[in-house]
């Protein structure tokens, strides 16, 4: 308790402490952010909620970690690691998610879940349950007498994920293939009388979200560690940035995004790192009730 | 005569579309009443704000003279105030007489009660009640597998097997065999006659409600257009144009 | 009941109780099947017959552990000091204070959890479907790293339970027998539950619960009772588990979220949904399963679970019950009309 008052009375203290938490916590959140943009993307189009998610982000980091690991420069980890997921994504969509679309929503929950444990596993079984992460030897920038520290690879990697970001919006804005996708999540059988291959959308869609996951992930681990239980973290928080901003609501999402980093480095900081991954879900509860509360205002509940 | 559902100025809207404008009416206790409109004209958005599906914006919704504008749906229902679903809503898993069995009403059951298994009288009550809307020999199928029409009566039994005091019906007619739309009036004004059970009634078919009503209400564009005995609302012309377009 | 159906679990009974001594050597697996059968049973109160899929019944599992082994310690010494030595001072339990710390913590352990069910639904039952399923996921997780972090119970470490005070084979068959009690208990008592108004309402909140509403059914009254009745058995189920394990701590034992979590719900897939017997046979051909592939798969046996999962799920949803209800409807008394299509209004 005194530690927990003591790391408060830091914060007050030092104002510049809060810089330096929140522009880590922006950082991070860019990243889950990222995620949870894939996660949404999938929810709102095929209506599958993929508890897989952050399996696929560390699965895009190890594609990146093994690349660099045979003589490969780091930063072409992002795009290599972009594509091998999406061959990946597609092959996981063709056997399993295709057949769990119709189907009610736990099944897609559960086939996820199942999926989830596997491709943890497999990971651990091909490259061990180390933490990994690829060092870029950049330097870090000061500011503040040094009370802040910036990482150029950390930049780099927000760099890398706002352009990603940037990109797959332009693409959903202008694509024929990104008006399908947004045509087949507002009404799949309107889409489908007009035309529209729901069934190559569906396959794109999961592939492109498993893509920007690994993308993600490729970023990860340039800037913190992976290992191969850390899937479902990634998976929680994608879910409680979903949750708190809304399906089909970007702007929300990357708000989201940057706000629950910014918490749980704030979180991270008061109560000891130890309390991150439990921090990271009780907002997912925290969420899910404050929702909950406003739902319940109107008669209504969460579904 | 006492108004057992008194609906006093309520407003309504989703968004900008105003679905209920200043919203007056009455249904007495032991009649028939109906309620009739064009398409959208906020029928079935009424029957929503008075059994508590969603809040409403002004005004106020009393039954049997207490306020229950802001109670949840299942308050309302165990006061025994019910409605049916335009789009029938029964328990497709089941067969019709566990439909019939789990209608029994709760609001008189203490939760040990709960603990007891169904009684051959409940048993006896279904099949009475099946047999009163003519599913008594599809008793025992799935219910998911009955027609649309089938669907619908076995939801007017299930109601009636609540033993409510008041019960809204959202289109009891619509979907049914015209041929059967005659034993259907007669069930309905014996549930009424017989039961005692207050029935406040949408319908879109005018020979239905005519036959059946005391009171009219019609509804257009979201507000009040007229009230009265059937003759009245046959003979009123605002009526007449609001059916034709002519507004 | 007819004859048959009698004889039937006359047999099973008699199994039961002959199983131990037929199989010594596999004390700890019969007990682990009923350890399955009957947090199968508990989910599917909740999942299969009242429509809502938990994925963090594990929390009571946990919970449970934690309350009994924290009963039968405080009992006797004080929590703090004895977490604090960690097997380092010397605690000893007379049989009495073995025994009776054995008993009361897990009682102790279903009651306090079917409070906790009670406080915990109130608050996420207002969620549906995908959601109740993730939110209680995270109270399961959120529960494990907070306890983890929590030193008075032990922290990560968790904590060490006294030794069953006997021999080890005879320790075995008591835990066998504990557990044989509690999953008979639970069968018994879902199979009248199932049977009366209860199971009717908590049936009709699975099929439609807006239906049930306005039919003025108290859907969030039921629904707090059958959680809470769930949350009993499994807060017992742990207690028992904390003893057999003699030390157990949070993340890996506890609140196994990944790995008993959701075996749970496997089970009762692969044995059929909402049905009686699903999960049970579904924990038996589960447990089977498992304990092969932990034998003979060599490191891939998880790889081969996450797969049983996925196949389950997408294949053979309907489970084992479900198939043979597809196809014996007339076992179950199901009746279907033929040429539905012809029939007029």
């Amino acid at each position: 308790m005194d530690q927990i008052l003591g790391n408060i009375g830091l914060l007050l203290e030092f104002p510049v402490v809060n810089l330096k938490i929140v522009l880590d916590g922006i950082m991070v959140g860019a990243l889950f952010a990222l995620a949870a943009y894939g996660l949404a993307l999938v929810w709102g189009v095929m209506n599958v909620k993929n508890l897989a998610q952050g399996d696929f982000v560390i699965s895009g980091g190890y594609v990146s970690w093994w690349l660099v690991q045979h003589g490969f420069p780091a930063l072409l980890g992002v795009p290599i690691a972009f594509v091998v997921m999406w061959g990946i994504g597609w092959v996981v969509y063709k056997l399993v998610i295709s057949r769990v679309i119709e189907r009610d929503l736990f099944t897609s929950l559960l086939a996820t879940f199942g999926l989830a444990i596997m491709m943890a596993q497999i990971l651990n079984l091909l490259f061990g349950s180390d933490t990994q992460s690829v060092d870029l030897d950049y330097d870090v920038l000061y500011f503040f007498d040094g009370f802040i520290d910036v990482p150029i690879a950390k930049l780099i990697g927000v760099l890398m994920a706002t352009a990603l970001a940037a990109g797959v919006i332009i693409f959903m804005k202008s694509s024929r293939m990104g008006q399908a996708i947004r045509a087949t999540a507002q009404d799949a059988r309107a889409a489908r009388v007009m035309g529209i291959d729901t069934e190559k959308v569906y396959a794109f869609t999961f592939s492109l979200n498993s893509a920007i996951c690994g993308a993600a992930g490729a970023i990860i681990v340039m800037v913190w560690v992976i290992q191969p239980f850390y899937g479902i973290s990634y998976s929680i928080r994608a879910f409680v940035i979903v949750t708190a901003a809304g399906l089909g609501n970007l702007p929300g999402v990357i708000a989201a995004g940057l706000g629950i980093g910014a918490l749980e480095q704030y979180g991270a900081h008061i109560f000891g790192i130890g309390y991150q991954q439990a921090i990271a879900v009780m907002l997912l509860l925290l969420v899910l009730l404050v929702r909950l509360i406003q739902q319940r205002r109107n008669r209504q509940v969460l579904k | 005569m006492t108004a057992i559902i008194n609906v006093r100025r309520v407003s309504k809207s989703f968004g900008g579309v105003v679905a209920n404008q200043d919203v007056s009416l009455k249904v007495n206790s032991g009649t028939i009443t109906g309620l009739i409109g064009p398409n959208g004209s906020g029928k079935t958005t009424l029957f929503n704000s008075i059994v508590g599906y969603h809040p409403i914006d002004e005004g106020s919704i009393q039954f049997e003279g207490e306020e229950i504008s802001k109670l949840p749906v299942q308050q309302i229902a165990r006061r025994g105030l019910l409605r049916t679903f335009q789009q029938t809503r029964i328990y497709g898993a089941m067969n019709g007489v566990e439909n019939m069995l789990i209608s029994l009403p709760h609001r008189k059951m203490k939760i040990w009660d709960a603990l007891k298994t169904f009684t051959k009288e409940d048993y006896e009550r279904a099949d009475h009640l099946l047999e009163f809307v003519g599913l008594y020999e599809k008793r025992l199928l799935k219910s998911g597998d009955l027609s649309f029409g089938q669907q619908k009566l076995l939801e007017f039994a299930m109601a009636l097997m609540n033993e409510p005091t008041c019960l809204l019906l959202d289109e009891p007619t619509a979907g049914i065999n015209p041929t059967l739309i005659n034993g259907l009036i007669d069930r309905l004004k014996r549930a009424n006659s017989e039961f005692g059970i207050t029935l406040f009634v949408i319908e879109h078919n005018m020979r239905v409600i005519m036959n059946m009503a005391e009171t009219i209400y019609c509804l257009a564009h979201g507000e009040l257009l007229a009230q009265g005995t059937p003759d009245e609302i046959q003979n009123d012309q605002r009526v007449i144009d609001a059916y034709l377009g002519a507004h | 009941m007819t004859r048959n159906k009698t004889i039937l679990y006359a047999l099973i009974l008699a199994f039961t109780f002959v199983c131990p001594f037929v199989f010594p050597n596999f004390g700890t697996q019969l007990a682990t099947l009923w350890l399955m059968i009957i947090v199968a049973l508990t989910w599917d109160m909740t999942g299969g017959q009242m429509g809502y899929n938990s994925l963090g019944n594990i929390f009571f599992y946990g919970t449970g552990m934690y309350v009994a082994a924290l009963i039968s310690i405080g009992m006797v010494y004080d929590v703090g000091d004895y977490t604090n030595a960690a097997g380092g001072g010397i605690y000893a339990f007379t049989d009495a204070q073995y025994f009776g710390g054995l008993f009361l913590g897990i009682i102790g352990a279903g009651i306090f959890c079917s409070v906790v069910a009670v406080v915990i639904g109130y608050l996420t039952f207002g969620l549906r479907g995908p959601y109740f399923a993730i939110g209680t996921l995270g109270v399961a997780i959120a529960a494990g790293e907070l306890v983890s972090n929590w030193d008075w119970v032990g922290g990560g470490q968790g904590i060490a339970l006294p030794v069953y005070p006997g021999d080890l084979d005879t320790g075995k068959i008591f835990f066998y027998f504990l557990f044989a009690a509690v999953g008979v208990s639970v069968f018994v008592f879902v199979k009248w539950l199932y049977g009366t108004r209860f199971g009717a309402a908590i049936n009709a909140i699975r099929d439609d619960e807006e239906k049930s509403d306005a039919m003025g059914i108290h859907t969030l009254r039921y629904k707090l009772y059958t959680w809470a009745m769930a949350a009993f058995f499994v807060g017992m189920a742990g207690g028992i588990s904390a003893f057999q394990l003699i030390h157990f701590e949070p993340l890996e034992s506890a609140y196994q979220t990944i790995n008993l979590g959701i075996f749970m719900v496997v089970c009762v897939l692969l044995g059929g949904k909402g049905t009686l017997w699903g999960p049970v046979v579904g924990a038996v051909l589960f447990h089977l399963f498992k304990e092969v592939t932990w034998n003979y798969l060599l490191g891939w046996q998880w790889v081969a679970l996450g797969a049983l999962i996925v196949v389950t799920v997408v294949y053979f949803q309907d489970g084992v019950m479900g198939w043979l209800m597809h196809k014996r409807p007339e076992w179950f008394g199901i009746r279907i009309e033929e040429k539905i299509a012809e029939e007029t209004e």
